[in-house]
């Protein structure tokens, strides 16, 4: 497939497309999504560690064949590492070859200042390299973005509202064709409610039975289908235990590929114990999973793999 | 666009859009017209026939948070699918309660008579009764004296200590060399860099996080320390608030009005669970799951004003505390029954906590909330 023209006429359309690129997602996602790229909306996705909100990025730029652009948020973040910042190295050898060559004496001060503010000295960030003329669409992942300060926030709704940045030495550069927008937040505080109505909203769930089935059979298509129903149905058992960090379907699909790399066919003690560490990440859970029955989880995994 | 001030024509995507959202409205959910905009753009695309597309174009068209999901669910039920009988799940049913909220009728009778006097004096005796009024126990308070006490707490200001942040200042003997202001003030010399800038790393206060026991041993003492939260959280940027009894509820909303009464009043009717029974353990592990671990308590000054008396098993509370206290920066336990002549943290909850606190103090009256506040600045 090339990224010459997508496939936007219907919501099935959309998640057939994901799926293909190895993502399944569900009615509501798949919703969100077609809404997204169909009303050109930044769209926000929210949800537990490892549901798979990082992967919706990935998929939708291998999809429409668009780059991918990641920025990962933290606390302190500012425009000079998220948007554009100067060359100053290149700027000060700049200015010393000028020197050096009597050029600079013979410049005024404007003049010179116009030499060094110039593109070629421009460091182009994600922000404004998302806003950069491309063939195809770049795709700007904004990845948890709750851990950036409130006031990054407010500079990026200005940027996500007109699609355009200012660079003061240079002028405004916009976007010929606005950039599909994915936002992730892990919820460690409020996104502010201006930034949250500009997006659409999506809240990712952890996959049902079937579809997690699914999911692992799509992404480690190695594995027998026996033992993704085990693997599936032993972390949906875990989900409820109330571990520290419940697994995600990132950690599914790990255990999955961990016993498939080991020859496992069928769970069993020996199995889960040695590889109980792709699932379970805090020495606490794998205590608590221990303690209330391995024994137990183990032969309800086999029953449920069992039942159609 | 049709949806122009005049409206005459309304297509059925738009009616039903500004139907819902009033409806939606009416259930608490805000949703600004901004939203019903996108809504409508987003029912042109999917269309009506679809119940699933309908549903889910609303969610992520009017909905910003999964709290909202369930009345989304019902109002989706009740206005598209004319469902009305409480087969769905019902949640249960939210006990009215409000907190005592000073008048000053009573007040200002007893005060009546001193009114003759000469004003010197009544001034005089107010700063007295203000002295008093600092150490007095908050267990033996009068309303009048919890609305004289608000004052006095809206004056402390909580600061939290500082951190390192990412971000960078300029300085006079920073750390590393300011490239961006060296070239800007180079070229005033015709590009001889010869004043060198400097920056560092700038400072920011840590989060501050306030977990307030409501149950109801500590009802004598609640309605006080929520002033103290109020004021807090009305202060300073960076404060979270949560109640925790039975359940635990996040009040950093509520009480973020500058009108510490309508603040109250607002938390008051958020929380449920007032006077009830206590699970700190429990409400704990919920905050940690929720909100501290992900990242709210990272960092943070984390303090929980409660006097420790919890039915639930303890072994639970110190394994939340244990958690707590390894992301946090400091926890600090406040406890009004500290005072007491001969006290020792007999209560099972608090003997369990207590190996989790970094600073352990009193919370009985205004003083030692002032005291409270140089703990957290240090």
């Amino acid at each position: 497939m090339t990224g010459t023209a997508i496939d936007l006429s219907s919501v099935e359309s959309v998640s057939q497309a994901l799926a293909h690129h190895g993502y399944l997602a569900d009615r509501g996602l798949a919703t969100s999504v077609f809404l997204a790229l169909t009303l050109k909306r930044p769209l926000l996705l929210e949800g537990e560690a490892g549901v798979g909100k990082t992967e919706l990025a990935k998929v939708l730029a291998s999809w429409t064949g668009g780059e991918l652009i990641r920025l990962q948020c933290y606390e302190g973040i500012d425009a000079t590492q998220a948007v554009y910042d100067w060359d100053y190295s290149r700027q000060l050898l700049h200015l010393r070859a000028a020197e050096a060559s009597g050029e600079a004496a013979g410049l005024g001060a404007d003049a010179l200042e116009n030499e060094l503010y110039q593109e070629r000295f421009l460091l182009r960030r994600a922000v404004l390299r998302a806003l950069a003329p491309a063939p195809v669409p770049p795709v700007l992942l904004i990845d948890e973005i709750d851990r950036a300060d409130d006031e990054f926030e407010a500079y990026l709704l200005e940027v996500l509202s007109d699609f355009q940045v200012t660079i003061p030495e240079l002028g405004t550069f916009k976007a010929p064709t606005p950039p599909i927008v994915v936002l992730t937040s892990n919820r460690t505080r409020d996104v502010h409610d201006a930034l949250k109505r500009r997006c659409l909203y999506h809240w990712i769930e952890h996959p049902s039975f079937d579809r997690e089935v699914a999911i692992v059979r799509l992404r480690v298509p190695d594995v027998e289908v026996t033992l993704a129903r085990q693997v599936a149905a032993a972390t949906e058992a875990m989900r409820s235990m109330q571990l520290y960090k419940p697994p995600g379907v990132a950690e599914t699909i790990d255990w999955a590929t961990a016993l498939g790399s080991l020859g496992v066919s069928t769970l069993d003690e020996d199995s889960v114990r040695s590889t109980l560490g792709a699932v379970l990440k805090y020495r606490e859970d794998q205590e608590r999973v221990d303690g209330t029955g391995m024994t137990e989880l183990i032969k309800m995994a086999v029953q449920r793999a069992l039942s159609a | 666009m049709s949806l122009s001030a005049s409206a005459e024509v309304k297509s059925p995507a738009e009616f039903m859009a500004v139907a819902f959202s009033r409806l939606l409205r009416g259930a608490g959910i805000t949703t600004p017209i901004g939203n019903v905009l996108t809504f409508v753009e987003a029912l042109n695309q999917v269309g009506l026939q679809n119940r699933d597309d309908v549903y889910w174009a609303g969610r992520a068209s009017l909905l910003r948070k999964p709290e909202d999901i369930a009345m989304y669910n019902k109002a989706f039920a009740v206005f598209w699918e004319q469902r009305t009988n409480n087969a769905v799940h019902d949640e249960p049913q939210h006990i009215h309660l409000t907190i005592e909220l000073d008048e000053d009728g009573d007040a200002e009778d007893d005060g009546s008579s001193d009114n003759d006097e000469n004003e010197g004096e009544t001034i005089t005796l107010r700063f007295s009764a203000v002295e008093t009024l600092r150490k007095k126990d908050f267990a033996e308070y009068s309303d009048e004296e919890l609305h004289l006490a608000q004052g006095l707490m809206s004056k402390l200001r909580l600061v939290g200590s500082p951190r390192n942040s990412f971000r960078m200042v300029s300085s006079r003997q920073g750390a590393r060399p300011d490239l961006r202001e060296t070239i800007r003030s180079s070229l005033r010399s015709g590009g001889e860099p010869i004043r060198r800038h400097w920056q560092e790393n700038d400072e920011r206060l840590r989060r501050l996080v306030l977990i307030l026991d409501v149950s109801g041993s500590m009802e004598p003492y609640a309605r006080a320390l929520l002033r103290f939260v109020q004021a807090a959280v009305a202060g300073r940027q960076k404060v979270e608030a949560f109640a925790v009894g039975t359940r635990l509820t996040r009040i950093t909303r509520e009480l973020g009005s500058r009108d510490p009464d309508k603040a109250l009043q607002l938390a008051a009717t958020r929380v449920v669970d007032w006077s009830g029974g206590t699970r700190l353990g429990e409400c704990l592990r919920h905050f940690n799951d929720q909100w501290g671990v992900r990242g709210m308590a990272r960092g943070a000054i984390v303090v929980i004003l409660s006097d420790g008396w919890d039915r639930g098993d303890p072994v639970v509370l110190a394994e939340q505390m244990k958690r707590l206290q390894r992301v946090s920066h400091r926890t600090i336990w406040v406890n009004p029954l500290k005072v007491s002549p001969g006290y020792a943290p007999l209560a099972r909850g608090m003997a369990a906590a207590l190996p989790f606190v970094d600073n352990f103090v009193e919370g009985h009256s205004v003083e030692a909330m002032e005291e409270l506040t140089q703990v957290i600045g240090k």
